[in-house]
């Protein structure tokens, strides 16, 4: 996992769900780019993020695309979040006697039938554990800052813009004692009737 | 990778072995995997089994989920704990859980906590101890309530009581002081909590929560957290920033569609055939 770097956060609040992450990508200390995408869209209301070895963020990106594209032909509809979850976990402990050096983080929204809106996080570990909290998750270089930081910071039902600032002070502050993660950062906070992507100005060293 | 087919085969995919063999030889360390240092417990009493289990899931010396569920369901009327590595006790209980539903289907008879235990006993003898799954399988069928422990390498035991996982000995000290046969529902449900409580307290890969679960010939009753000993006090000081705190340097709305109302133009989708 030091081999690239890299770090995600994601953390819950009223009605809307963020996801956080760095940009850097290096070759153990030497830093190659300040630009490196590891939050995907899955779906309209569904992001994931893949911390961990480069090759394997591109591979997985590319698998999972796959996999939800078939489950969108065959079933006719969007995945929900619980279900991709189900999927990245499957799809992770196929590889359980050689796995991918990757820890996914999901963030996602879904509306119960009655029409309530429900926010969903998820992360599992390499061969595809789900722990699905209730509060944050986090994975990377970092995970153990970003832990001790959300700790802290997190309380329940934030509105958008105030996750929007826990989240963000969460991650510039976790990776700025990581020397593995930093170099900028992007956040995504999901809401039911739109997706703000905003990339933050962080220390580079 | 390349497929014959688009439907995935059933089973492991060992396709990135060498890749991982070579990384290792560079010098990149594996991740760790979640495990669940844990305490899980089973007991008999008069009426059937009672399964305990703590709360806490590791990934090395870091509590990944502080409130993970360690008791699978298998059947209707029997149950497993897991401890050991959480992502082969979750897929393994899964696995045995969906061939027991199709044995009971093809038998027509209601399914037998031994067939469970041989399932999981079997599979975990032909991977040589690689998938880490300690378990303790408990459960009431038509022949009475039966427990069991299984090890990772496939052995088993049938015992009246028994513990699993890092915290077995501060739970089995509880379980020998305090262990009778023919107990009462409230005297065994009581035990079980203490065995679970001295995991959490005393073991370190164990922690917050007490799951139980009593499993009688008539009910199943899943006690999800009955006993919460290490809530966190409510924080003093709210730790909201000012709104504007964090610098961004470019900004980007995507909007969603959130209802969508189809009005047909026209005739609609009939074929115009005039």
């Amino acid at each position: 996992m030091d081999q690239n770097g890299g770090s995600v956060i994601a953390m819950v609040g009223k009605d809307c769900v963020a996801i956080a992450a760095d940009l850097r990508l290096g070759n153990q200390a030497l830093g190659i780019s300040g630009n490196f995408q590891r939050v995907f869209p899955v779906t309209d209301r569904i992001f994931m993020g893949l911390p961990g070895l480069a090759t394997d963020v591109a591979t997985l990106h590319e698998r999972f695309r796959y996999r939800v594209n078939m489950y969108t032909i065959k079933e006719g509809r969007e995945i929900e979040p619980e279900t991709f979850a189900h999927l990245v976990s499957s799809t992770l402990y196929e590889h359980r006697f050689g796995p991918y050096f990757i820890e996914p983080v999901m963030a996602g929204i879904s509306k119960t039938p009655t029409g309530k809106i429900k926010p969903f996080i998820a992360a599992t570990d390499l061969i595809g554990c789900l722990n699905f909290a209730k509060d944050f998750v986090v994975a990377g270089t970092a995970s153990t800052k970003l832990y001790g930081v959300a700790e802290g910071l997190w309380e329940p039902d934030l509105e958008p813009e105030d996750l929007f600032e826990t989240i963000s002070q969460t991650m510039l502050n976790a990776v700025d004692r990581d020397a593995f993660s930093g170099w900028g950062a992007v956040v995504h906070i999901i809401t039911a009737d739109k997706v703000i992507t905003r990339t933050l100005k962080g220390r580079m060293d | 990778m390349s497929k014959s087919s688009v439907y995935s085969s059933p089973g492991f995919d060992f396709s990135n072995i060498v890749r991982n063999n070579f990384l290792h030889e560079k010098g990149l360390p594996l991740p760790k995997a979640t495990s669940t240092g844990t305490t899980i417990v089973g007991c008999l009493f008069k009426d059937g089994i009672v399964l305990g289990a703590d709360t806490r899931a590791t990934e090395g010396p870091i509590v990944a989920d502080k409130n993970c569920e360690k008791i699978h369901y298998i059947t209707e009327s029997i149950r497993c704990c897991g401890a050991g590595t959480a992502a082969d006790t979750e897929f393994t209980t899964a696995l045995i859980s969906s061939n027991m539903e199709l044995h009971a289907l093809q038998s027509g008879r209601k399914p037998r906590v031994v067939t469970a235990m041989t399932m999981l006993k079997q599979m975990l003898f032909r991977y040589q101890g690689h998938v880490g799954a300690a378990l303790v399988l408990g459960g009431v069928d038509s022949t009475g309530p039966h427990l069991f422990t299984i090890h990772p390498h496939g052995s088993t035991d049938k015992l009246p009581y028994v513990t699993m996982g890092s915290g077995s000995l501060a739970a089995m000290a509880v379980f020998e002081s305090g262990w009778q046969p023919n107990m009462e529902r409230e005297q065994a449900l009581n035990l079980v909590k203490a065995a679970i409580a001295a995991g959490i307290f005393n073991d370190l890969g164990s922690g917050s929560n007490v799951d139980a679960c009593i499993i009688t010939a008539n009910s199943t009753e899943m006690l999800r957290n009955v006993e919460m000993p290490n809530v966190r006090v409510q924080k003093e000081r709210d730790y909201k920033f000012r709104r504007g705190t964090t610098a961004w340097k470019k900004e980007e709305i995507r909007s969603l569609v959130v209802e969508e109302t189809v009005t047909p133009i026209g005739r609609g989708d009939e074929m115009d055939t005039s």
